[in-house]
């Protein structure tokens, strides 16, 4: 099975721009493909995850350093 | 034969009213999913994000949660774009500030509605958390029926907390929900729904009838009428109304204003835009950033950086050392004297 490994840059953007941004580049992938979603506001911190848990995908980690943060989510 | 479940989108604010109407709906058995716009306005997170001391708080995004504890999808579309023309042009006028609401509803419920019927998605018809005398202008027994005709939603437009106050709609007719089993809510009495989400359980939910959007807001929407009037024209970009919820806003001359950072988290968000704007900062003691929105004249950069110098820890000092920061990178260093409280007067302030 081949999984694809993707990348959102959303930095600088104030939620819900992640979450929306993140939705609309989940919806052309695959399931088992991951997307990396880099961000600053920390409000992405709670959204993504709850956006991931009420549409099936997983968040595989997620990570803050000097105020960006990373969010892995494998597409469910 | 079994029935076809039948399937609704529900408008989701992020507060009570729409929580129910949705969960009510879920519970009748039809397949139900969240939609919410986000028209830049929305107060949502934003201000959250930027303050330093507010970055500590929950930030959740109410409308995510609430579609969480339904148990339902919910569908965030960025509107920016067009929700200019709702609110340069509202058809219906404004509320008690700059808020359109009764076109916002309109063209939300339109949307909704464009959505829902897309080849992809079919679904059978609307709901929304509008309880008839809730708001004084856009939720109105005279306005329901002016919603679902202008939206285009028409009779596919189901509002289940004063349903029994409404003739009946298709799904009602049609018998996919139960009409006995919707509500008769109306005013501004917050009771029954209290009431309501209690009896379903939900113990936690946002402030109930909260304004959703900051254009309810007197200083927010006088910051919005100062910017259209200073441009000579009533538009904006989305970083303006963005910048609107950010900082201290002074004119000094109709020309130019100076947007002040408060604390570090908005000299943080401000600085993202040293590129756009010319940027002024104290430099000999601490201070606030600020941008300079406008095209300086002669003397105003000086009078700018007089002005920034009083929002520093230098205000009592005869002299502060300003950094100026221009679009290109280039910097300039001056030395000024900062305004007294008397001389920034307060008609100044936006
Ligand atoms: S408060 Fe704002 S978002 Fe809510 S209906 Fe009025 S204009 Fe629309």
């Amino acid at each position: 099975m081949s999984e694809h490994h993707f990348e959102l840059d959303a930095r600088r953007m104030l939620c819900p721009m992640p979450v929306i941004k993140t939705q609309d580049r989940i919806k052309t992938l695959a399931p088992g493909d991951r997307l990396k979603v880099i961000c600053s506001d920390p409000g992405a911190l709670i959204d993504i995850p709850c956006w991931c848990r009420i549409h099936g995908h997983e968040v595989i980690s997620s990570d803050t350093t000097d105020r960006i943060i990373t969010i892995t989510i494998q597409v469910g | 034969m079994s029935q076809q479940q039948r399937k609704a989108v529900a408008l989701i604010s992020g507060g009570l009213d729409s929580m129910l109407a949705a969960r009510v709906i879920k519970d009748q058995g039809i397949h139900v999913e969240g939609i919410n716009f986000f028209t830049g306005f929305c107060v949502e997170g934003h201000t959250h994000a930027i303050r330093q001391k507010d970055r500590l708080k929950q930030k959740r995004n109410n409308a995510l949660w609430v579609a969480e504890q339904v148990g339902i999808k919910l569908h965030i579309i960025d509107v920016i774009e067009e929700y200019k023309d709702i609110v340069l042009n509202p058809v219906h006028g404004y509320g008690q500030n700059l808020n359109p609401c009764l076109d916002c509803k309109i063209f939300m419920v339109n949307k909704a509605q464009a959505w829902a019927w897309m080849e992809e998605n079919q679904f059978d018809f609307i709901i929304t958390g509008e309880v008839i005398g809730q708001r004084p202008k856009s939720q109105r027994k005279e306005t329901m029926p002016i919603i679902a005709r202008e939206s285009g939603a028409e009779e596919r437009l189901l509002r289940p907390l004063c349903a029994k106050n409404l003739p009946p709609t298709l799904p009602e007719r049609e018998g996919w929900v139960n009409r006995d089993d919707l509500f008769d809510f109306h005013g501004r009495n917050r009771k029954p729904q209290m009431a309501l989400a209690e009896k379903l359980g939900f113990s936690e939910y946002a402030q109930p009838a909260g304004g959703c959007c900051f254009l309810t807001d007197k200083t927010y929407s006088s910051k919005l009428a100062d910017l259209w009037q200073s441009r000579g024209e009533r538009n904006y970009e989305f970083d303006d109304i963005m910048l609107l919820k950010v900082g201290r806003h002074i004119r000094p001359k109709p020309h130019y204003k100076l947007i002040i950072s408060r604390e570090e988290g908005e000299n943080h968000y401000l600085s993202g835009y040293r590129k756009e704007f010319i940027s002024l900062e104290s430099i000999s003691c601490k201070g606030p950033l600020a941008l300079l929105d406008g095209v300086p004249r002669d003397g105003d950069i000086k009078q700018a950086a007089s002005i920034v110098a009083r929002y520093g820890q230098g205000r009592d000092l005869t002299e502060v050392l300003v950094e100026v920061r221009m679009k290109d990178g280039s910097v300039d260093e001056l030395r000024v004297k900062p305004l007294s409280s008397d001389e920034i007067l307060s008609s100044w302030y936006v």
